[in-house]
């Protein structure tokens, strides 16, 4: 993985003294509320409900288990026991103290890790595919290209007050596991027309008050050119984005306000005028910042059968909760956040410290946070995921339901959140309470649930095959459900089904749209299918044929 | 009392007036708004002193550029704390139309934004007194950049070459 040079190390520690700064200033009287806040922000820190929540960057979700046991001591020292990883590959503490946040800063510089502008009106981490590296069938690895722009991003001294916030996914498969079309910015390694490798550029795309799929604005980039055409997207997007109105400040309102004909030709009118003045990336950089990214020390081993002869219960954690590998004997392994319970995303400073430890013994000492809340180890070795599911079953992270429907994505929600309406932690509890069949589970095959509290889509509910969003009513909590989104390759945006309901109804309403899908559905099609082929009225008509038993 | 400001990283008096505070001073340094410039551009050229032109956030460059020669300083508003689109204005006036006289941020500057502000290539700034002591210290808040820029900028090398343990 990346490793800090002093560039890197001088810069962020000079972000922790900028921002001790800062802090001491407002503290002192010195910073109003208002100034303070658009300083903070730049830093993760937000003031929310019960305290301030402060968002760590997790780069593209990569991190050694010496960050992940960093991460433990400051939930331990500086919270209460915990952190909550987020759909963005970061991780959120949520009971901070304002005074002590720059020692936590200054904690996490010790393990290159920093808080640089993952709130704000900025350049956010940039995120990627989980299984970037790994998964049989990539192009290339994306990771090296999300550090070169992880670093042309920080501090960048032109694009640091920008209209809203702003947000690049890049992948590297045809699959699309980073939800790169509702970023403001997608990056796709592509093969060009020569075979070269290059990017295609997807932008526009959002979730939040009005969602809209990203569009391609250029098929083909040769790969040296990719800051200098990041560079022309947002220089458009500073002087041309909306300030006048913060829910239409995101370049997705610009690119539809001007359509992507007439926004392609501004970038690329842009681009041609500040191409030749502008960083370029050349190979030997591509070479070096590679290097940093080069497969571990694999063994040479057979392919195995690791779970024959093994019980029942570990059968179904090896096919739900582990992945095909590039390399023969090696699996990567999905760390389920998602037991119920507990609120999807949250884990606790010992199971960081036990994650941390089993990295170390079964994958090479590196952890990954993945977009669905959950995390990951890339490299276990085929014949080792028995003994690994055994320590991960003992700490409660080894609940078999990646994929399926227990596998929520979800906001923090009404208990944390000052934005949110309605809960959602609480509504993901009742809905694995509901479903708590493994083997119906099952049956129902990749089902993606997507929860959020508020209209601002933390929890993703637009692209959720089944999408949930809390909306107050005179003072209730009730929930409106979306079916038909997807956050792929294939990405669409969920239709609602009909007027919203209250929150005891949530499981029951689920439960009538899956069985229109198992009565309906074709062999080998997935819930997303079944609506895709359908359409939402079948399932409508259930859902509000009868009022729904209390 | 003139305005003091900090230009090329020291203290001064300003000597510059924008219209509005010219009255009965005609001879002296004229900031004259975009607008004034467009109606009167002959009458201004005529006052014979040297003329700057005060931006709004939402001007484009491109707009006056064949006049850029005519003026000794540009200055840039900042409405608030968020308004970001002069930093674009400086980079193009600066890298783009080649302009080399003073660059100046005025409205909502605060020392927080100096450090990304010179590296737009502003060199003057209009602070609130309450920040103008202080705002030396704020040009280097960063001794090292990501990328190459108008003031110290480093050559965008990734990765470099000097290792964390140095």
């Amino acid at each position: 993985m990346y490793r800090y040079d002093l560039t890197d190390k001088t810069l962020v520690n000079e972000r922790v003294a900028q921002f001790r700064d800062q802090t001491r200033r407002f503290l002192a009287g010195a910073l109003s509320e208002d100034e303070f806040r658009h300083l903070r922000l730049r830093n993760g820190l937000y003031i929310q409900r019960h305290a301030p929540m402060l968002r760590v960057a997790i780069p593209y979700g990569l991190l050694s288990s010496t960050q992940l046991r960093a991460l433990a001591r400051i939930a331990r020292r500086y919270d209460r026991g915990y952190g909550h990883f987020t759909t963005r590959q970061n991780i959120q503490y949520n009971w901070p103290k304002l005074p002590e946040v720059p020692d936590i800063l200054a904690d996490l510089a010790e393990v290159e890790m920093h808080a640089i502008q993952t709130s704000g009106n900025c350049i956010r981490n940039i995120t990627s595919d989980h299984l970037a590296g790994v998964t049989p069938n990539e192009l290339a690895d994306p990771r090296p290209w999300c550090e070169i722009i992880r670093q042309w991003a920080t501090f960048h001294p032109e694009f640091s007050y920008l209209p809203r916030k702003f947000k690049i996914a890049v992948t590297g498969a045809p699959q699309d596991r980073a939800a790169s079309l509702v970023h403001d910015v997608g990056v796709h390694i592509v093969r060009g027309p020569d075979g070269a490798l290059g990017f295609e550029i997807s932008a526009g795309g959002g979730l939040g008050r009005t969602p809209i799929i990203g569009q391609v604005v250029r098929n083909f980039l040769p790969r040296e050119h990719l800051l200098s055409y990041l560079e022309a997207i947002l220089r458009v997007y500073n002087a041309e984005g909306r300030r006048d109105n913060l829910t239409k400040a995101r370049i997705k309102i610009l690119v539809r306000s001007l359509g992507l004909e007439e926004f392609t030709r501004r970038v690329e009118a842009e681009w041609e005028l500040l191409r030749e003045g502008a960083p370029r990336v050349d190979d030997a950089a591509v070479a070096r910042m590679h290097g940093y990214f080069d497969p571990p020390a694999y063994r040479t081993l057979p392919n195995a059968n690791p779970d024959a002869g093994k019980s029942t219960a570990f059968r179904a954690w090896y096919r739900y909760n582990t992945a095909p590998h590039k390399v023969a004997g090696y699996r990567a392994v999905y760390v389920s956040l998602k037991k119920p319970g507990v609120a999807p995303g949250d884990v606790t400073d010992a199971q960081m410290e036990l994650l941390a430890d089993l990295s170390d013994q079964y994958s090479f000492g590196e952890i990954r946070a993945t977009h669905t809340q959950n995390l990951l180890f890339a490299d276990v070795e085929q014949d080792r995921t028995h003994e690994l599911w055994q320590n991960l079953e003992k700490a409660g992270l080894a609940t078999p339901n990646i994929g399926t429907l227990t596998d929520i994505i979800c906001c923090p929600g009404l208990d944390f959140c000052s934005l949110a309406n309605a809960g959602s932690i609480d509504v993901a509890k009742l809905i694995n309470e509901r479903f708590d069949d493994y083997d119906y589970l099952y049956d129902l095959g990749e089902l993606e649930v997507k929860m959020s509290g508020c209209m601002n889509a933390c929890g993703h509910h637009h692209v959720g095959h089944i999408g949930i969003l809390g909306v107050d009513k005179s003072g209730e909590e009730w929930y409106q459900i979306t079916i038909g989104g997807a956050a792929g390759a294939d990405a669409s945006l969920g239709e609602v089904i009909g007027p919203s309901v209250p929150k005891s109804e949530v499981p029951e309403t689920i439960a009538q749209l899956l069985d229109v899908y198992v009565e309906r559905r074709q062999p080998e099609e997935r819930f997303l299918d079944t609506v895709r082929r359908l359409g939402v009225k079948p399932f409508k008509e259930r859902v509000y044929a009868a009022p729904v038993a209390a | 009392m003139p305005r003091r400001l900090l230009r090329d990283r020291q203290i001064v008096e300003d000597e510059w007036l924008y219209t509005a505070e010219a009255a009965g001073n005609a001879f002296a340094p004229l900031i004259v708004t975009l607008d004034e410039w467009r109606n009167d551009r002959d009458a201004w050229i005529a006052h014979g002193g040297r003329l700057g032109l005060k931006l709004e956030p939402g001007h484009k460059i491109e707009a006056f550029a064949p006049d850029l020669g005519v003026f000794a300083l540009i200055a840039a508003g900042f409405t608030g704390p968020g308004e970001g689109r002069g930093y674009t204005q400086g980079r193009l006036l600066r890298e783009r139309f080649n302009f080399t006289g003073e660059l100046r941020a005025t409205g909502y500057v605060r020392r927080d934004q100096l450090f990304f502000l010179a590296r737009c290539g502003f060199n003057s700034f209009e602070l609130s007194d309450a920040d103008i002591e202080d705002a030396l210290s704020a040009f280097s808040t960063f001794s090292a950049a990501y990328q190459p820029s108008n003031d110290f900028g480093l050559p965008l090398k990734l990765p470099r070459d000097t290792p964390a343990s140095a």
